[in-house]
């Protein structure tokens, strides 16, 4: 068992002629993932390896039955292809691409409230089932399958290094998933909480969260509430100066809002179990779980 | 991305936010005609991207002529101190000279998004001319909030929301509408991630003016905007990060003497993080990316290398897609070209990862090979210590 992708999921790749399309597309087909159809308007009609092109999404959908899809377009255009994987009701839109307009997010937010889409990311390193299915750019061979730890993360190169302890601890993973450090994303900490709490294969979970918002705060308040299973917790920037932006779009500490101290003292309150040092994680994962 | 108060000003008039007259010029000479083409009492403000401008000497009202001359002399070429500019300051290069306004009443008003609910959020107070976060912190009740879902757009309720929640008079009404029906118009339209009014006063006869202004543009949309990406003031930018930035790399510039380098932002944090837990302190944040290749780092080392506070280096990479061994060639090869004279801690995990240290062993260079992160921040730590 798994959350949201599995080895029935079909996925189409919006973008998938473009280079970085090209290339994370063969490398997620290379995993095992089944990649049924690409979009780029224009180029229906044409194969990237083995993959039909379309031109429209819905065109796409039709044709080969995806039910996920893959974003990697430039920022510009990104917003406009996410808004169209949610209209032709593609039930799991994956959005990859970093650098979108906090304006553009605002919409697709609004939009997705009242459609059935569940949206992942912007800016993101996707979803992994590990063995099964691979949304994303993130590296196929650190992460082992089976469970039984699920990972959720605002990060991406965060994100490898903490499976990569947790496979060298000899802790699978039943599913990792990205959300992005956009300040306007889809899926939150809460969805995927949620989700790793039904899953009868996932048995703990680990969650890296990093400066900015109140994300972390309101996840931890709902697993001392809601939570059946052990949560690792780490969050990123506890040295991070006040009012810089690091990197990411929503890693910011401002007006005193959003520290890493306060992120840590409310997963404490809420019986997280907190790594305090990012080099001890797998060590503190595998006495935890 | 900031822009100055007399640029804002000029998007505001676009708009129909009414503004008080004036120009803006780089010298005493330019400012004794503006003052004189406007008439007298003026006021003359220092245009840099930082709050705080007025207790820090960076604003004065001039009613003769030879008021105006000395407040423009002291105020050009001054290194103004703020508490947004950190104590090294930020030189005047340009000033804006407005006509004064007589003051009946100082109002609060801006616009920012809001990321958990999804919309745009009016923030006001009738407590304007002070800090707002002073406010927020002492009489809350006098901040009122108003969201707008940016699917509707602005409606007549949330302007009546606002008004009713600041007890704006009756007789002002009509004209506040409009002023934040185009405010939030000229917010969305330019992508704002900020734009505040602090004071919006009402004038002696009743009118409604922005007497200050500050915007913030997204800079992810700036591709939409080119009249804002020409208003950008290199002078505004620290000479190290606008150099990174060159790059493709995210560069910030801290206090500590342990240069490092890093690929993703979140594992950049974490590293930072790792190095102040192991005893030390980060000299910088520095993200070269999630696919980091041979001339991201040359250029990292560079960047690291100018801060002469820096007394050794940690490079901690997670190879993924983009193998350790392709990696470790390029550290290799960009140490050799800027001569890299300190000490460098060599972190590298993931894909071929042995390939990749045999490789830094076998390179000649006295780079220190690290087995994990909590070893790679020790090593580091010892070497500054």
């Amino acid at each position: 068992m798994s959350i949201l992708v599995n080895s029935q999921t079909r996925v189409l790749v919006q973008g998938i002629t473009g280079k970085e399309g090209q290339f994370h597309t063969q490398q997620c087909i290379k995993y095992g993932t089944q990649v049924v159809a690409g979009v780029t308007p224009g180029k229906g009609g044409q194969f990237m390896d083995e993959v039909p092109v379309f031109n429209t999404v819905r065109e796409a959908k039709e044709k080969t039955g995806a039910n996920a899809s893959m974003i990697l377009v430039p920022p510009p255009f990104a917003a406009d292809a996410i808004l169209e994987a949610i209209d032709a009701e593609v039930e799991l839109v994956v959005c990859i691409t970093e650098g979108i307009p906090v304006m553009d997010m605002l919409k697709v937010k609004n939009y997705l409230a009242v459609k059935n889409s569940r949206l992942i990311g912007p800016n993101c390193p996707g979803i992994i089932t590990p063995g099964e299915c691979k949304i994303g750019i993130m590296p196929g061979p650190i992460h082992t399958p089976g469970g039984p730890v699920g990972v959720v993360s605002r990060s991406g190169t965060l994100t490898y290094e903490v499976v990569h302890q947790l496979t060298e601890v000899g802790l699978g993973q039943t599913t990792c998933i990205g959300i992005g450090g956009d300040p306007v994303n889809g899926t939150g900490f809460l969805d995927c909480l949620h989700a790793f709490n039904e899953d009868p294969e996932t048995e703990a979970v680990v969650m890296v969260g990093e400066i900015g918002g109140n994300a972390e705060e309101q996840a931890s308040a709902w697993i001392k509430e809601n939570m059946k299973k052990p949560v690792v917790g780490f969050i990123a920037g506890v040295t991070a100066p006040p009012g810089r932006r690091m990197g990411h779009a929503g890693a910011i500490v401002s007006g005193g809002q959003g520290t890493a101290a306060a992120k840590i003292k409310a997963m404490q309150g809420c019986g997280l179990h907190v790594c305090e040092n990012l080099g001890s994680l797998g060590k503190l994962c595998k006495e935890v779980f | 991305m900031k822009i100055h108060e007399y640029q804002a000003k000029e998007l505001f008039r676009k708009y129909n936010v009414p503004t008080p007259e004036g120009g803006v010029s780089d010298s005493v000479a330019g400012v004794k005609d503006i003052a004189a083409e406007l008439g007298l009492p003026v006021a003359v403000k220092a245009q840099i991207h930082a709050g705080g401008r007025g207790k820090g000497g960076g604003v004065k009202l001039a009613g003769t002529d030879d008021e105006v001359t000395t407040a423009a002399d002291a105020i050009l070429g001054m290194t103004l101190v703020t508490k947004q500019t950190g104590p090294e300051g930020r030189v005047v290069k340009k000033v804006l000279v407005e006509k004064g306004v007589g003051i009946q009443k100082e109002l609060y008003l801006s616009i920012i998004p809001d990321r958990e609910t999804a919309c745009i959020t009016i923030v006001a107070s009738q407590d304007g001319g002070m800090d707002i976060e002073e406010v927020a912190e002492k009489s809350p009740e006098r901040i009122i909030k108003v969201p707008v879902n940016p699917v509707t757009g602005i409606q007549g309720y949330h302007l009546r929301q606002v008004m009713f929640g600041i007890e704006l008079e009756k007789p002002l009404m009509k004209e506040f509408s409009a002023v934040l029906r185009n405010l939030y118009n000229l917010f969305v339209d330019y992508d704002c991630s900020m734009v505040e009014i602090n004071p919006l006063i009402v004038t002696d006869d009743n009118s409604i003016v922005a007497l200050d202004a500050k915007m913030d543009i997204d800079s992810n949309a700036l591709f939409r905007h080119p009249d804002v990406m020409e208003m950008h003031d290199p002078n505004e930018d620290d000479p190290t990060e606008a150099e990174a930035a060159k790059f493709g790399l995210n560069y910030i510039n801290l206090d500590g003497n342990v240069g490092n380098m890093v690929n993703g932002a979140g594992l950049a944090m974490a590293t930072m993080d790792i190095i102040k837990q192991a005893g030390a302190e980060p000299a910088n944040f520095l993200d070269v990316g999630g696919g980091a290749n041979a001339e991201m780092v040359e250029n990292g080392f560079r960047l690291i290398l100018s801060d002469p506070k820096v007394k050794g280096i940690l490079i901690n990479i997670f190879g993924g897609i983009l193998r350790c061994d392709v990696l470790a060639q390029g550290v290799v090869q960009a140490a050799k070209k800027v001569k890299l004279s300190l000490p460098v801690v060599v972190r590298m995990e993931g894909t071929n990862v042995e390939e990749g240290r045999r490789i830094l062993a076998e390179s000649g260079l006295e780079l220190i090979n690290a087995t994990d992160l909590a070893d790679a921040a020790g090593k580091v730590a010892g070497i500054v210590a």
